[in-house]
């Protein structure tokens, strides 16, 4: 076996975490992308900067203000001790929290851009064919924005699972709890373990290939036959 | 909401009318302001055909009667329910009808069939599957059921369109320039289907065209528009015999008339058709006798004499009374209006000619008519 126990334990708890942050940011950020790509006042330029912030923000930057926010003295902190959850940080749901913050614009964006490209005269259709509003999103929106739902989600993950910064300043380096690959690395190094960092890197590398791949193959074929693939 | 809810109307005879007033104002793509203020009284059984130039406002009409366009003051009544007050309007997906949009709307991400099923499904009345084998028939989409709708034609798209408006059984069916994205070949390949529409619903139609040729085809009624106002309205030959306003360019002015086929000479290959003012010859189309056509007689071809001349080419002679006569766009011509009986044809002769035959209003003068058009 190439891989150490906690290097096995790093990458379950990564994937868990990247598939959790992935499931959570499609159930928000699908209706947030909707009003985004609806909304023509301000708060369309408003709310959009926002979702942007982490592609701009160094990691450490959003991890010390979640520090403090979900820390025993922050608000949030204080609202889930009320609540009996305790403080987020050094948890797996400090992870979670943290995380679909920072990968938020990588699931946004792609659904928007795809649900701006799909323009009005498809609503208006489905709208003469008596499709409410609720209808029209779930059997005319959603199916359309389909290729960009699904970038969304390969993006949102392999994100995740590429985080770094964040989660060290939120999540630290409990082994099972907040130990994923990224920070097992760092540590393999820091003890100057350089085979089992070479193997995680090197894990890590043809990881994101493989998915980048994927994403760049699915884009072109999808490019060539129109909506068809998506759906 | 104090809108009348549309699926109670079936109950209590209404006043088979459609009532609409409609004020909206917006900024065209040039930017420009443009406004389209209209008061129709359109009759609730047969084709009506919203006519004008591109840029009259005729598709911003017909997308206020299906409550698409925003910012519309006014109102509308269709066979006695108020879809639209001036402070309150029905959506769009509550408004029971149809629409055919001008390029191929069908969803991509659904195959014909389920196009048409989108449709059924969300119907409020039930689709049966008579009704359903007759539709998918008539437009003769059989075949191609199973295909995307990147894998048709265009023809073929705007067929499925056709019969997915149809198949949601509105009681209104909108037409938005169904033909005008295709190219001539199609365009006759689709006519037919939609003469072909009276045969499968009696659902009255708002067909909008800048096509003299398709209104000549499938109108029975027509509101003609010019920049965003009505100009005219009511039957097909009474909107196109009105000689005070240029409804086309005057090489295609002209009048369509309703004719019964009465007689066939099969040595010269000529029928005799009569229409209310009188009888012509013209080339046999086919029709048989008893048969309903249309034919069309355009103002260029029509000559005057003063007298009954026998000794010309020219088949066709009526007597006619000059009714009205008007000064063409162009200086040297002259538009007149001629009755014979109840129907009327207009005639395009040349100043001169008007000044040597002294032509005035209420004269009696025969109509020679070089050549006449049969048109279905």
């Amino acid at each position: 076996m190439i891989f150490a126990e906690s290097d096995i334990d790093a990458i379950w708890l990564t994937f868990k975490l990247a598939t959790t942050v992935t499931v959570l940011l499609l159930v928000i950020g699908t209706p947030l992308a909707w009003w985004l790509a609806r909304n023509r006042s301000i708060w369309k330029s408003i709310v959009g900067s926002l979702v942007a912030m982490p592609l701009v923000l160094p990691p450490t930057v959003l991890g010390f203000y979640l520090l403090i926010l979900m820390g025993p003295e922050g608000v949030v902190g204080q609202f889930t001790q009320a609540i009996g959850l305790g403080t987020l940080p050094f948890t797996f749901g400090g992870l979670v929290v943290a995380s679909i913050l920072y990968s938020m614009p990588f699931v946004v964006q792609p659904i928007q851009n795809a649900m701006e490209s799909i323009g009005e005269r498809p609503l208006e259709v489905a709208a003469t064919l008596r499709a409410g509003p609720w209808d029209r999103f779930f059997s005319v929106v959603l199916p359309l924005a389909k290729p960009g739902i699904i970038t969304a989600s390969i993006l949102g993950f392999a994100h995740t699972v590429g985080e770094f910064g964040v989660i060290l300043m939120i999540g630290g380096n409990i082994p099972g709890e907040t130990q994923v690959v990224s920070v097992q690395i760092y540590d393999h190094v820091e003890s100057l373990e350089y085979t089992q960092a070479h193997v995680l890197a090197a894990s890590m590398i043809a990881f994101s290939f493989v998915v980048l791949f994927g994403l760049y193959w699915f884009q072109r074929k999808q490019n060539l036959n129109g909506f068809r693939l998506g759906s | 909401m104090s809108l009348v809810k549309t699926t109670e109307s079936h109950m209590q005879q209404q006043p088979r009318t459609i009532r609409a007033r409609f004020q909206v104002r917006y900024l065209n793509k040039r930017g420009k302001e443009f406004s389209l203020d209209v008061d129709l009284n359109l009759p609730a059984t047969g084709i009506t055909a919203i006519f004008g130039h591109s840029g009259s406002g005729k598709t911003t009409l017909l997308r206020c009667f299906a409550g698409l366009e925003k910012n519309v003051k006014g109102e509308l009544c269709v066979f006695g329910n108020t879809w639209q007050t001036n402070d309150d309007s029905l959506a769009t997906h509550k408004r029971p009808i149809g629409y055919v949009f001008q390029e191929a709307s069908l969803f991509p991400h659904l195959n014909a069939e389920q196009n048409i099923q989108f449709a059924i499904k969300r119907s409020i009345r039930k689709c049966t599957s008579e009704q359903y084998e007759k539709v998918i028939s008539v437009m003769g989409i059989e075949n191609i059921l199973a295909s995307y709708p990147q894998q048709l034609s265009g023809g073929e798209r705007q067929r499925v369109a056709i019969a997915r408006a149809l198949l949601i059984q509105p009681e209104l069916l909108l037409m938005d320039e169904p033909l005008a994205s295709l190219d001539q070949k199609r365009k006759q390949e689709i006519l037919p289907y939609l003469e072909n529409l009276h045969a499968i619903s009696d659902v009255p139609i708002l067909y909008v065209s800048h096509s003299m040729d398709e209104v000549a085809r499938l109108a029975d009624h027509v509101v003609a528009l010019e920049h965003g106002k009505v100009v005219a309205q009511g039957s097909l030959s009474d909107v196109f015999s009105r000689i005070d306003i240029a409804l086309t360019d005057h090489e295609s002015a002209g009048v369509i008339l309703q004719c019964k086929v009465e007689e066939k000479d099969d040595r010269w290959h000529l029928m005799r058709v009569a229409f209310e003012g009188g009888e012509l010859w013209v080339r046999d189309s086919g029709d048989k006798i008893g048969q309903h056509i249309r034919i069309r007689i355009l103002a260029r071809d029509v000559s005057i004499a003063m007298s009954c001349q026998t000794d010309s080419s020219i088949l066709n002679r009526l007597a006619v009374v000059v009714d009205e006569i008007i000064p063409d766009q162009d200086e040297s011509m002259s538009m007149l209006k001629l009755r014979s009986g109840n129907d009327y044809i207009v005639a395009r002769i040349t100043n001169r000619s008007h000044n040597q035959l002294a032509l005035k209003e209420g004269g009696k003068v025969w109509a020679q008519v070089k050549s006449v058009a049969v048109i279905s």
